[in-house]
């Protein structure tokens, strides 16, 4: 087990330091970048870039240095405001996005699975066309398409007496209601997925040869379902995990800026609307390595749930 | 009362291109600690008729007719009561234990459950229990094997498994679904040896699915032999083996390598299985019976007793003379 | 809009044009048979062919210009009285002009961003099937290692790094996008690779980068027919994100993304702002979608 984990590590290190390296390039390379000489900046800025970034010397050292800074966990200095370094951005956004991001891959993990299951069980009843139906919408409809929607319906449209809508339409002051849209909104998108092959895998489970056995043993239906199928149907399930969590990150820099949250997607489309290079650089590293350590974490969930892998 | 009576037993599909009978007025009975084979080629029906009674056929199948077990049908009977009978008093094991076992749980799982559900054992008796089984079908190291997973296991040696696991409960009646198909051929006389001895020692009675009529021979009292949904021949295993006189079972034994007929020509029978979706008006073996004429396109035969055989019935116009004169070639 | 009976009419031609051309090829009369009774794949042809003429065509026949401030039509909402059928936002301009010239260019990137992602990976896929070993192992890690790398991410900083050129918008996207294509492209190549005609080109000296693209490429054209229609939508929402998040496409030009972007502030007082780009869009999407189901369908049967 452990050589396997091992040997998974070994393939996730090459590919964080690949992304890394390629965009610290670019960043180098681009004239006029943040970089260039003749770029103009603040003193205190540049003060903060010289010593971050150790400007003077050969360019290989720089990259090493900044290496050798990213291991240390500093993601760097912020291009346009003297007194943040990229660490103290993100320890605000983190704990904001962790929290919508969490909580929503938490709900369509249980949701999804849940109705994968009723509606594979019950092929053509209700339950399993609201499957299907959702989805088509998650095919059909982006997420800064459904985002605003949202905001139409439950913020503008449905009022409250008191003419405020039945939820604020985005911000954050940490109060729960201000979570709720985002979070319907990011697990509406995964739900539909993990949903559609959570029930393609159960239907294809329970017509495999081993359920026919467990019902020939004459177990309930309850039993062949959550001891004998559950576990092979959630290996598709696992398996797509890792692309989630891809579009769940894209969702979520979508999401962050319809709703206004706080977040490191809102954070790093800020960024980019100031031309903030190095903070732009800093959360692609950081949010790279998370999903390259997601996919690690998903494979080895892959391994547990498998006794046929061999580590 | 028999142990197992099937009355006019019967399957349809439905399937895109309409609705195949792929049983048709199938009828056997089985006493206490007897065994009887099912013979057939792959289409015959032969598995669709064990399926059925077991409740396991596939989601566009119904079946018709009885299948009365100690008098009680076992085919309209209510899911919860079935599943007392199934594991428990009626067991099955299958053609592919390669896939047949749950690959996600350990040996002992799967066994365990059985003894928890229907003996009432708990998880360490049901254990204890499990890897005696384990010896008894000659599984080396079985306390320690129990808890592998089914991969960890050769294709025989999941086998074993399978019926180890089936005889947990002592059940009255076995179900082997061709057991040995895909095992090699050294390790199927072990398995069939197994099932013997077994049988011997827990009394049970055995219904063997097969294509090979030499398996049927060892082991079984009586033999129905089934083509294109229906019974063509059943009867007494001596009498099907030694004195067949259905056409399909010539062909099937002349299809036999036999150690007493020194040199005897191995005689394939011509043709293919039949398509069910276009079954013919009479016989459905006439396509491919060297004795066929008009009236057998025609006409479906009953099954009746053989002449001079009461206790044999066979479905054939054909009687006395072509008959002698088929296996005469056959015996060269 | 057109009446159903010309819409019937335009589909009986759209079912009929390919069955036609490709007479005496069995395998691909198979196909577009199967593909023209597929009714919803059918009329997603219909329904993206309307769309994509009206995009082209369209503002041309509106009496407005996409950048043009109507100061008698601030804000105005959708009416059948004058000339702003889908209403105007708040300087004025015309929406319904504005969707139609954002279509284009989102219509356009698709197209663009698409050929330029499937060619790079038939080109990856061919070229690491047909080396095979070492070549081909190390090129499929790096396809791999892609997968794993949220790419919106580094579109973002291409975009912030290099700016919002139109050009560099589908650059950004077609990095991003070959890697289904070229994962199919390397299968298909490696069942290629053994046939016949590609050892006869072998045996008699042919160099590899002619087998590559005069023998193996060609034979590939159904599958890459495939990927291509499955990549439009991907493309086409890669780019709505970036013009959404203010990333892609600049003012005053515009994409269906840009002005969903555009509405998202303005909802309580313009919904309608929000409402056309976002039909058009979605009606894009799913066109895209069914005719790329249709087409597996067709070419694939026994897949479902």
């Amino acid at each position: 087990m452990w050589s396997y984990i091992l040997r998974r590590l070994l393939w996730a290190i090459p590919t964080a330091l690949a992304v890394i390296t390629l965009c610290y390039l670019m960043l180098h390379l681009t004239p006029g970048g943040p970089f260039d000489s003749e770029r103009q900046v603040s003193a205190a800025v540049l003060a903060n870039l010289q010593a971050k970034y150790h400007l003077d010397q050969p360019l290989w050292r720089q990259y090493l240095y900044y290496l050798n800074d990213l291991l240390h966990g500093d993601l760097g200095a912020s291009f346009r405001y003297a007194d943040w370094s990229v660490n103290s951005l993100v320890a605000q956004a983190l704990p904001v996005s962790a929290t919508v991001g969490g909580l929503s891959v938490i709900l369509s993990l249980v949701i999804g699975v849940i109705l994968g299951i009723a509606a594979a069980l019950r092929q053509n009843s209700i339950i399993d066309y609201v499957v299907m139906f959702l989805g088509n919408i998650g095919n059909t409809i982006p997420s800064f398409v459904m985002g605003p929607v949202l905001i139409l319906i439950f913020a503008i449209w449905l009022k409250h007496p008191d003419g405020n809508g039945w939820l604020p339409a985005g911000g954050w002051d940490g109060h729960a209601i201000y979570m709720i849209l985002p979070v319907a909104l990011l697990t509406l998108i995964n739900v539909a997925t993990i949903g559609r092959i959570m029930r393609a895998g159960l239907i294809e489970t329970m017509s495999s040869n081993f359920i026919r056995t467990a019902r020939a043993k004459g177990l309930p239906l309850r039993t062949i379902v959550f001891r004998h199928a559950l576990k092979p149907a959630l290996i598709p399930v696992a398996s797509v995990l890792g692309p989630v969590a891809i579009s769940a990150i894209t969702a979520a820099v979508v999401t962050e800026t319809v709703f206004s949250l706080p977040g490191l997607g809102k954070l790093i489309v800020n960024g980019a609307s100031n031309r903030d290079y190095t903070l732009v650089l800093g959360l692609v590293v950081l949010i790279t390595v998370i999903a390259v350590v997601f996919n690690l974490l998903v494979d080895l969930a892959y391994a547990l749930l498998d006794p046929r892998i061999r580590y | 009362m028999s142990l197992l009576e099937v009355k006019n037993l019967g399957v349809k599909f439905s399937t895109p291109d309409g609705v195949i009978s792929a049983v048709n007025g199938v009828n056997f009975s089985l006493e206490r600690g007897q065994t009887i084979g099912i013979v057939g080629e792959s289409g015959s029906g032969k598995s669709q008729t064990v399926l059925a009674m077991m409740g396991l056929l596939a989601k566009n199948g119904v079946a018709n007719g009885e299948a009365l077990f100690e008098g009680k049908n076992l085919l309209t009977m209510p899911a919860k009561e079935l599943n007392r009978v199934r594991g428990d008093r009626i067991s099955m094991i299958f053609q592919d234990p390669m896939t047949s076992l749950n690959p996600y749980l350990t040996v002992e799982r799967q066994m365990t459950e059985v003894l928890e559900l229907h003996k009432g054992l708990s998880r360490k008796a049901a254990r204890v229990r499990a890897i005696q089984l384990l010896d008894a079908v000659k599984i080396p190291e079985a306390a320690r094997r129990v808890d592998m997973y089914p991969h960890e296991f050769s294709g025989g040696m999941r086998q074993r498994v399978m019926i180890a696991m089936a005889l947990l409960c002592e059940p009255e009646i076995l179900i082997a679904d061709e057991p040995t198909t895909a095992l090699d051929v050294t390790v199927q006389a072990q398995i069939i040896t197994l099932l013997k001895e077994l049988q011997r020692d827990f009394g049970t009675a055995i219904i063997m699915i097969t294509h090979d009529l030499g398996v049927v021979a060892g082991i079984c009292d009586q033999v129905m032999v089934m083509y294109g949904g229906r019974t063509m021949e059943y009867g007494g295993a001596r009498d099907i083996f030694y004195d067949a006189t259905h056409p399909y079972t010539i062909g099937l034994l002349n299809a036999l390598p036999r150690l007493d007929h020194d040199g005897a020509e191995l005689i394939s029978i011509p043709g293919n299985p039949p398509n069910m979706a276009h079954m013919p008006a009479g016989c459905p073996f006439c396509e491919r019976c060297s004795l066929a004429d008009e009236h057998c396109h025609q006409v479906l035969p009953a099954l009746l007793p053989a002449e001079g055989k009461p206790h044999v019935l066979r479905a054939c116009h054909k009687t006395g003379e072509p008959i002698l004169r088929l296996k005469e070639v056959a015996h060269g | 809009m057109f009446s159903k009976r010309k819409q019937l009419a335009l589909a009986g031609t759209v079912a009929d044009l390919p069955l036609e051309s490709v007479k005496g090829r069995s395998p691909w009369r198979d196909a577009m048979n199967r593909f023209a009774r597929n009714k919803a794949a059918v009329f997603s042809v219909v329904l993206l062919v309307l769309i994509t003429v009206a995009c082209i065509v369209g503002p041309w026949l509106v009496p407005h210009s996409f950048d043009d401030t109507d100061w008698g039509a601030i804000s105005l909402p959708p009416t059948w009285a004058g000339t702003h059928w889908f209403g105007t936002d708040e300087l004025g301009r015309d929406i319904l002009v504005r969707t139609l010239i954002g279509g284009r260019i989102s219509l356009l990137v698709g197209l663009l961003g698409t050929i330029a992602s499937v060619a790079l990976g038939i080109a990856w896929g061919a070229v690491a099937g047909f080396l095979g070993g070492k070549t081909d192992s190390v090129m499929m890690r790096i396809v791999d290692m892609m997968y794993a790398v949220p790419y919106l991410l580094i579109a973002i900083l291409m975009m912030t790094l290099f700016g919002r050129e139109f050009y560099l918008v589908i650059i950004t996207i077609a990095v991003f996008s070959w890697l289904d294509t070229a994962r199919v492209v390397r299968g298909q190549t490696l069942t290629l690779k053994s046939r016949e005609f590609v050892e006869a080109a072998h045996a008699i000296g042919v160099p590899t980068h002619r087998i590559i693209f005069s023998h193996i490429v060609p034979n590939l054209l159904g599958i890459v027919a495939i990927y291509t229609t499955v990549t439009v939508p991907g493309v086409i929402l890669t780019e709505s994100v970036l013009s959404f998040l203010g990333l892609g496409v600049q003012e005053p030009m515009t994409s269906w993304g840009a002005l969903i972007g555009d509405s998202v502030g303005k909802m309580d007082q313009q919904p309608w702002m929000l409402l056309f780009p976002s039909l058009f869009l979605c009606a894009t999407l799913s066109c895209a979608n069914y005719i790329g189901d249709g087409l597996r369908d067709a070419f694939d049967p026994k897949d479902r």
